[in-house]
């Protein structure tokens, strides 16, 4: 048995629908060596990296895909490229900066440099110092480029791909998160900065997160409190045709204020979590400017395998999932306006941008939901998560809050890219 | 204010210790009393400063906006549960028509129930100092966190 697939046949997912999840997933490092190769370098389209930020020829920035260093540039020509930050000589980081703008990225080891495309361009001492030493006579520079990545753009969002037969962007995308990338990029942006988080725990606890719009108004207890957003709430869950990608909305209006505020406290039970009557003093934070042409006031597009892209009101950002061991990952958010904002506009994303990240008054508790999993899911590799919310077989759009069909939906396409054969079970039995 | 006397230069470092400490004390409510009602609390990274991108990870621009921060992490939000150390380095009091512009160097240290301590962030405080009534208070206060990535979550202020 090769080393994959015995590190694999150590879990099984009893159910075929996914839900049930082993904990052993989460922790195991042969298996997270293989969601590098089978998953983040799969058929997958990786976001990377946004035009903006990269608009002139020449500019750089070096990001993470799973846990791989990767170079986006844009080229003499405009094309933008996407490479392994990796020199073809002897392995080092090439490019040392996280952003710049350069003619060529040079290895600071022994000076190889490369163009913008990945093309070894220069070699000190290729032919030794007269005459003697240097490299062998038929050494081709071509056959010693970079490792280069599938790039594709839609909207100006960058994606990139380490595979050659990954499908087409939009069609791994599906109509509908073509359509949300094209919604939230619809104008010129402007970035108005970064954050970074980092979570000891395993990344697809996050993903999960991200597809379990149950927990948002039980964990989650600023929207309670302050009456943002409630699980009774209109919103729900849309998934593409495979269930991998995920789109967790919300929206005003619906039902009526009566009928919202009965409603509003039902359910919570005795958690003690629903009958919250507190105010903020500075309450304008919350105000929502209208700026879509739709009604949605809440839109996450999780994106498979480590993406989001996210409208909070109007706090846009894209997220990006960098894998940094089975029990480690980074969550970098890019934080943007359009360009067309006016001062007032800016300030009042800058303000409400206290909702989200690793600071955010609404979202800081992921964080810590996701090191107490990853923390008591040290033993007890054969047990598994309980994933019911919202039912189980078929995965579906769901029209409501409570549900965490998406997570399922999320595993069957990363078994099916892992090779997992799910429904142990069944199969036993039969 | 003008000169930086000796005495001026111990206001400001007990300031400085009364705002780490109230914090390490989990005395949110007095900390916040250390600022004027137009204040600006905001923990921004290295990163986005020097990039001059304006996102910070926590922005409150009125006291009103600090009081709900405070207010919020008493009654809503869940965190990781510990306990802050902060170790100020020497303050720079720089003195001029308007009040006292003053930074400092500092070390957060993070401790969780089991006596488990990390170093949580070290970066610079910028502060603008106002004189009200005889006290010298905050009139803003920026935080440049050079540990711009962020561990597990940021709650309690720096």
């Amino acid at each position: 048995m090769s080393q994959a697939a015995e590190a694999l046949s150590r879990y099984g997912f009893p159910e075929a629908d996914c839900s049930r999840i082993p904990y052993g997933m989460y922790r195991d490092a042969e298996i997270y060596a293989l969601e590098q190769e089978r998953i983040f370098r799969g058929p997958v389209w990786n976001f990377v990296a946004l035009e903006a930020e990269i608009p002139a020829p020449g500019d750089f920035r070096v990001v993470e895909i799973g846990d791989t260093p990767v170079i986006v540039n844009r080229a003499k020509d405009g094309a933008v490229h996407a490479m392994v930050n990796r020199c073809a000589h002897r392995g080092s980081i090439l490019q040392r900066h996280l952003h710049g703008n350069t003619k060529v990225h040079t290895c600071c080891y022994h000076q190889w440099s490369f163009d913008l495309t990945g093309r070894l361009v220069g070699v000190p001492f290729q032919k030794g110092v007269a005459g003697v030493g240097g490299l062998p006579e038929d050494f081709d520079r071509a056959c010693h480029g970079l490792k280069r990545l599938k790039v594709e753009i839609l909207s100006g969002v960058i994606f990139a791909s380490f595979s050659q037969e990954v499908a087409p962007l939009r069609d791994f995308l599906g109509p509908l998160f073509t359509q949300q990338v094209e919604r939230l990029f619809a104008k010129p942006i402007r970035v108005l900065g970064y954050q970074r988080q980092r979570i000891f725990g395993n990344w697809k606890l996050y993903t999960d997160n991200l597809r379990d719009p149950n927990h948002g108004g039980l964990l989650h207890m600023f929207q309670i409190a302050f009456g943002i957003a409630r699980l009774n709430a209109t919103g729900g869950a849309k998934m593409d045709a495979e269930g991998k990608h995920n789109l967790s909305w919300a929206a005003q209006g619906g039902r009526e204020p009566a009928e919202a505020g009965a409603a509003s406290t039902a359910g919570y039970g005795d958690t003690g979590r629903g009958d919250q009557k507190i105010g903020l003093r500075d309450p304008s934070m919350l105000v929502y400017r209208k700026e879509f042409p739709d009604e949605l006031t809440l839109a996450i597009s999780s994106l498979f395998p480590g993406a989001a892209l996210q409208q909070i009101g109007n706090t846009l950002a894209v997220r990006q999932i960098r894998t940094r061991s089975a029990d480690e990952f980074e969550i970098v958010s890019t934080f943007f306006g359009y360009q067309d904002d006016d001062a007032d506009m800016v300030r009042h994303r800058l303000r409400k941008a206290n909702l989200a990240g690793p600071a955010g008054l609404v979202s800081m508790e992921d964080g810590e939901a996701v090191e107490l999993v990853h923390r008591a899911i040290v033993r007890d590799a054969q047990e598994h998560s309980v994933v019911e919310f919202g039912g189980r077989g078929p995965i579906r759009d769901q029209d409501n809050l409570v549900s965490d069909v998406p997570m399922r939906g999320f595993w069957m396409h990363y078994c099916k890219l892992m090779g997992i054969e799910t429904g142990a079970a069944e199969a036993a039995a039969q | 204010m003008t000169d930086v006397t000796p005495e001026l230069y111990l206001r400001v470092t007990q300031l400085l210790e009364t705002y780490g400490r109230l914090i390490d004390e989990d005395r949110l409510e007095a900390w916040a009393e250390l600022f004027t009602p137009d204040c600006r609390y905001e923990i921004i990274s290295r990163e986005n400063r020097d990039q001059g991108l304006p996102l910070s990870l926590m922005l409150c621009d009125s006291r009103d906006m600090l009081d709900d921060r405070i207010y919020s992490l008493r009654n809503a939000n869940i965190f990781n549960i510990h306990s802050d150390c902060h170790v100020l380095g020497p303050a720079r009091v720089e003195p001029d028509a308007a009040g006292l512009g003053v930074s400092a160097a500092y070390s957060l240290f993070q401790t969780n129930q089991g006596g488990e301590t990390r170093l949580f962030s070290v970066g610079r405080y910028h502060f603008r100092l106002i004189e009200r009534d005889g006290t010298l208070m905050i009139q803003s206060a920026q935080v440049v966190v050079d540990t711009g990535a962020i561990l597990t979550l940021l709650a309690t202020p720096i």
